[in-house]
């Protein structure tokens, strides 16, 4: 349970983390941020970087604040930052909702917001959040910057649009006007494992209807997304058991589950429609915040 | 063999200058280089929390990170919770209420809780249960776990006011 060996580099700039990218990424180079995800697996073997370059000493990347109605996320940020509310309003309430999710307390005292997006494991809280909510990341490179949509970013499980001399500087993140209304469900066998299924509600109540709805999914296929199909579902109605099912019903349909030897397809997809269908419940509960 | 890299380790307010190749974790430099055997090795992959260590103030797990990036941070141990010879309220309140069995999670669980009494004091009771979740123990059932935490937060709480 050792680590193969690496040559260890800790740049100061984004600008030394990229050419050190440039020159090391073909090399079997890899960017070490919190290290929570990848360690274990260096521990495994599973990964045999032979240079890591560790961002944690890089200035410039440590920024967690609102600007034009956005919220951006450093590269060092960590998830722990998102126990208190970050921002006021029902996104502070989100993050600090989902954060409880992530692993344990202290792998979230190191593991970073933007490290879990760039690793893109299929069950990652963050992935689902940045994917339901349209978040912009921030990608620097030799070529200058590059702003991906969420929806363009995720390309699979621990695939995403990233070049390899890439760093992910920062996630925005768009504040979500008073009276928007949540939920988030997820399952795992135990508390802080893997996400067997989850899913994120955001929507408006507006006139006694549900308006502007978004469902986002995780830990249910090779990458998070929203999924169009239950939303359209939710649009114009007033909320409900049964309009909740029905939706619920529609993202499970929707889905190409992800399968292994304890998860078939069909249990997935219950799971999945299970997790809507909670997720809608809390966003729409009398008593929820909005 | 790689380069080996120097870095000097503050444990316990102590300097270590060491040279270790990069890919030795803190945990291993803490207690193969340092002599620490108290800080314990468990499942080297983040899971069991027995290498819970103080890093800058934080419960980390010490397995997960490499001892190379601990220049200039403060790391504190199990050994380095007891002041004077006298151990903190932490370390008595496990004793007092049988948050020790076999012992092999002890330190981690103690420096998990220190971490918190230090960072949170006003941490519920839903919120510790889950911190707690954080760390394995196979013998206590956790209940004996809780209430030391419980006490020595009791405990610090009254000594503030």
């Amino acid at each position: 349970m050792k680590p193969a060996p690496f040559t260890y580099h800790r740049p100061r700039t984004i600008d030394e983390t990229v050419h050190l990218l440039a020159e090391l990424a073909p090399l079997e180079g890899r960017v070490l941020a919190g290290g929570q995800s990848l360690v274990p697996i260096m521990a495994f073997r599973l990964a045999r970087p032979a240079h890591l370059v560790d961002i944690n000493a890089v200035a410039g990347l440590d920024g967690l604040s609102t600007r034009d109605g956005v919220l951006r996320i450093g590269a060092r940020v960590r998830h722990a930052a998102f126990h208190r509310q970050v921002v006021d309003g029902p996104l502070g309430a989100m993050l600090a909702q989902v954060v409880r999710h992530i692993a344990h307390y202290p792998i979230r005292m190191r593991g970073t917001f933007c490290g879990s997006l760039a690793h893109a494991d299929p069950a990652a809280e963050w992935g689902v959040v940045a994917a339901t909510l349209d978040a912009e990341l921030v990608a620097v490179g030799m070529r200058g910057e590059r702003r991906l949509a969420a929806g363009d970013f995720f390309h699979g499980a621990m695939e995403t649009a990233l070049i390899p001399d890439e760093l992910l500087t920062e996630a925005r993140l768009p504040i979500l006007p008073q009276g928007t209304r949540f939920g988030f469900s997820e399952f795992s066998r135990r508390a802080g494992d893997y996400a067997m299924a989850m899913a994120l509600a955001v929507l408006r109540l507006e006139g006694g209807v549900i308006a502007a709805p978004r469902i986002g999914l995780g830990g249910a296929e090779a990458a998070p997304r929203r999924i169009e199909a239950a939303e359209a579902v939710l649009c114009g109605e007033a909320p409900g058991e049964a309009v909740f099912r029905a939706a619920a019903e529609a993202a499970a349909a929707a889905i190409l589950p992800l399968e292994d030897p304890e998860t078939d397809a069909q249990y997935r997809g219950e799971l999945v429609e299970a997790m809507v269908y909670r997720a809608l419940t809390q966003a729409c509960a009398p008593g929820a915040r909005a | 063999m790689t380069e080996l890299a120097l870095v000097t380790l503050n444990i316990n307010g102590k300097s270590h200058a060491l040279r270790v190749e990069p890919r030795l974790t803190l945990l291993d430099a803490i207690r193969d280089q340092c002599g620490l055997t108290g800080t314990h090795m468990g499942c080297e992959h983040g899971v069991c929390g027995a290498c819970t260590v103080l890093f800058d103030g934080d419960p980390v797990r010490a397995c997960l990170m490499f001892a190379v990036q601990a220049e200039g941070s403060l790391v504190r141990t199990v050994e380095g919770l007891a002041e004077g010879g006298e151990l903190n309220p932490v370390q008595r309140a496990f004793i007092a209420h049988h948050g020790v069995q076999c012992g092999f999670c002890t330190p981690g669980f103690l420096m998990l809780a220190t971490g918190i009494l230090e960072k949170d004091p006003d941490i519920g009771e839903d919120e510790l249960i889950e911190v707690l979740s954080s760390n394995l123990c196979r013998c206590t059932g956790y209940r004996g776990i809780l209430a030391a935490v419980k006490a020595a937060l009791a405990e610090m709480r009254g000594t503030k006011r």
